[in-house]
């Protein structure tokens, strides 16, 4: 099993440098360089050169590559191009918010996939099962700012419930931000709690489908204590790799919540830093997520091999 | 109703109804809408009359005219993303399929660090360099996009190209492309196609997304998801960006409702349960 791990892990970390490769080649694949670009009409050969000094355009590209992955490593991101100011300072008040959004939506939304799931699973075939797959198919179909500009419209604008744009700040306390991002969690809660609902009830289902799971049955224990005793520990691994994976989907779902929200997280910072071609932003976010989404990919498969016997003792 | 050879279920007659009208929608445009897609026919944020159903905009625009026109953009622009991404995806995954050994190896494993990066991230990177042109927009998510295709098509491939005939073929001499456009592309054909209405779905998503972003369609051209960028701010006065994202939603289940029953004839083809 540690075998198989280790494998896992190293693997998942080859493909973060690999990601970190995309990333910054991505950006040195631009025609022309960085300088003429950021310049543009006011370039004139003097400034473009000073630029480049500067920049440090004029030093090997592989040379490059390991200043901005050493760097980053120790926690120094540069410096953005359109304020100057260094990325860090505005990253991790960010990056904090960001987490914060994601994981609030990931503890509501995880326990409440997997009771919803076993419910429907328990109750196969009747009312709430069936309007579990009605749900399951609308989520999988409206976009997520859909979700959010209906939900601003219900609870934000004909029931002033909740604001409609969650403006914190770092001195804003923790109970003042649970409630301003109630709307972009419940936001989020809603586009991943359907798919993970569904692969919980599929999960347990197959479990129940095995003899050990009849002999229960003959031996006249009541429903529910088969479904959680018998059949969930079993259904455990499956489900826990939902879990992770959807983790996953919600870190780069945040950002299209985070600006129907206008919330100051790291996705917003990226798309505006997109429209206004900062690059060493948009790279030290990608970056970022990248890395996130990759862990989690790596944490569901790691949950994979622990929770089942035929991985844990390979052949 | 029959398609296919199939009674069609309630629920895929009315997919088929729902893509028919945004097909309609999307070609008719310029017949059916009242006002041109960019002209200013009002004051900013009218409110909806006779003449404007939907209301104005932003700018005055008329609603109703801008999600026809949006649909032209919308469904367009997916299917040709989607077309790309078949192509490449599909060519690239019979190639690994069929031809195995080194070609599959390095497909395989670019196509593993292209899934293990998240989509959005990537393409906002390279729309960062390489500006929002629709033709880099169609590039970017149209080679992102081929890799679930690849993944697809050459599992389907891998458990055809392993049949006698195909061995007969190859052993007769026929070429790569020969055995792929006669022995498996038709036997591929059924799991290909729910692919791509699936995939079609992501795709017009995906683009209403980063639209919807900024970084997708620009004004003024009309286009579900900037619609709903440009009107989403102003919700609490109109509720204007819930028309086109209502038409985004309700395109995407539509597809999903033909995409399930497809799903479900094929599988009944195999004598599997349904």
């Amino acid at each position: 099993m540690f075998k198989l791990i280790s494998q896992r892990v190293a693997l998942g970390l080859l493909t973060l440098l690999l990601a970190s490769a995309l990333i910054f080649l991505g950006v040195e694949a631009l025609p022309g360089d960085l300088a003429s670009k950021l310049l543009a009409n006011n370039a004139t050969p003097e400034n473009l050169a000073a630029l480049r000094l500067e920049l440090g355009l004029d030093r090997p590209m592989l040379v490059r590559y390991w200043e901005w992955l050493s760097h980053m490593l120790q926690g120094d991101f540069g410096a953005s191009l359109s304020n100057k100011r260094a990325i860090i300072g505005d990253l991790g008040p960010r990056a904090l918010n960001t987490f914060f959004l994601a994981g609030y939506a990931a503890v509501i939304a995880v326990p409440l996939a997997v009771a919803l799931g076993i419910i429907a699973a328990i109750r196969q075939g009747g009312i709430f099962d069936r309007l579990v797959n009605v749900v399951t198919l609308f989520s999988i179909s409206v976009p997520e700012f859909f979700i959010g500009y209906v939900l601003v419209m219900l609870l934000a604008v004909k029931i002033r419930l909740f604001p409609v744009l969650s403006n914190v700040t770092p001195d804003t306390d923790f109970m003042q931000r649970l409630y301003l991002t109630f709307l972009p969690m419940a936001t989020m809660v809603m586009v991943v709690v359907a798919h993970m609902m569904r692969m919980t009830r599929a999960s347990v289902l197959a479990v129940m489908a095995s003899p050990y799971i009849e002999m229960a049955i003959l031996k006249g224990l009541p429903k529910w204590r088969i479904v959680v005793q018998h059949a969930l520990p079993n259904a455990l691994a499956p489900i826990l790799n939902v879990v992770a994976l959807n983790l996953a989907y919600l870190i780069v779902g945040v950002v299209v919540v985070e600006v129907v929200f206008v919330y100051p997280g790291m996705g917003q910072w990226i798309v505006d830093s997109v429209s206004k071609k900062d690059l060493p932003v948009v790279q030290a976010c990608g970056m970022i997520f990248a890395a996130v989404f990759i862990t989690l990919n790596i944490l569901a498969d790691v949950l994979a091999i622990i929770s089942n016997p035929r991985l844990r003792h390979p052949r | 109703m029959r398609l296919f050879g199939h009674k069609l279920t309630a629920s895929a007659q009315i997919g088929l109804v729902i893509i028919a009208i945004n097909v309609v929608a999307a070609i008719l445009a310029p017949i059916i809408a009242p006002y041109p897609e960019a002209d200013i026919v009002g004051t900013a944020w009218g409110p909806p009359s006779a003449e404007h159903w939907f209301g104005l905009d932003n700018l005055g625009r008329d609603v109703f005219s801008r999600i026809l026109y949006g649909a032209r953009m919308t469904i367009g622009l997916g299917l040709l993303i989607t077309l790309l991404a078949f192509v490449l995806g599909t060519i690239g995954g019979f190639a690994a399929a069929v031809l195995g050994r080194w070609v599959d190896t390095v497909l395989s494993r670019l196509a593993d660090l292209m899934l293990s990066m998240p989509t959005l991230i990537f393409a906002l990177v390279v729309l960062s360099v390489m500006g929002t042109d629709i033709p880099v927009l169609i590039i970017t998510v149209g080679l992102l996009y081929s890799v679930p295709v690849f993944r697809l098509a050459r599992a389907v491939a891998m458990n055809i190209a392993v049949l006698e005939y195909v061995e007969a073929a190859k052993l007769r001499g026929e070429g790569l492309w020969w055995i792929i456009r006669r022995e498996i592309l038709p036997n591929a054909l059924p799991p290909l196609v729910a692919e791509f209405g699936l995939r079609f779905c992501f795709t017009f998503l995906f683009i209403a997304a980063l639209s919807f972003l900024g970084l997708g369609i620009q004004p003024p051209q009309a286009d579900w998801g900037s619609m709903v960028k440009e009107t989403g701010q102003m919700i609490a006065l109109r509720p204007i960006a819930l028309y086109p994202a209502g038409a985004i939603a309700l395109l995407t289940i539509g597809v999903n409702l033909v995409v399930d029953w497809l799903l479900a004839i094929h599988s009944r083809g195999h004598g599997e349960e349904v």
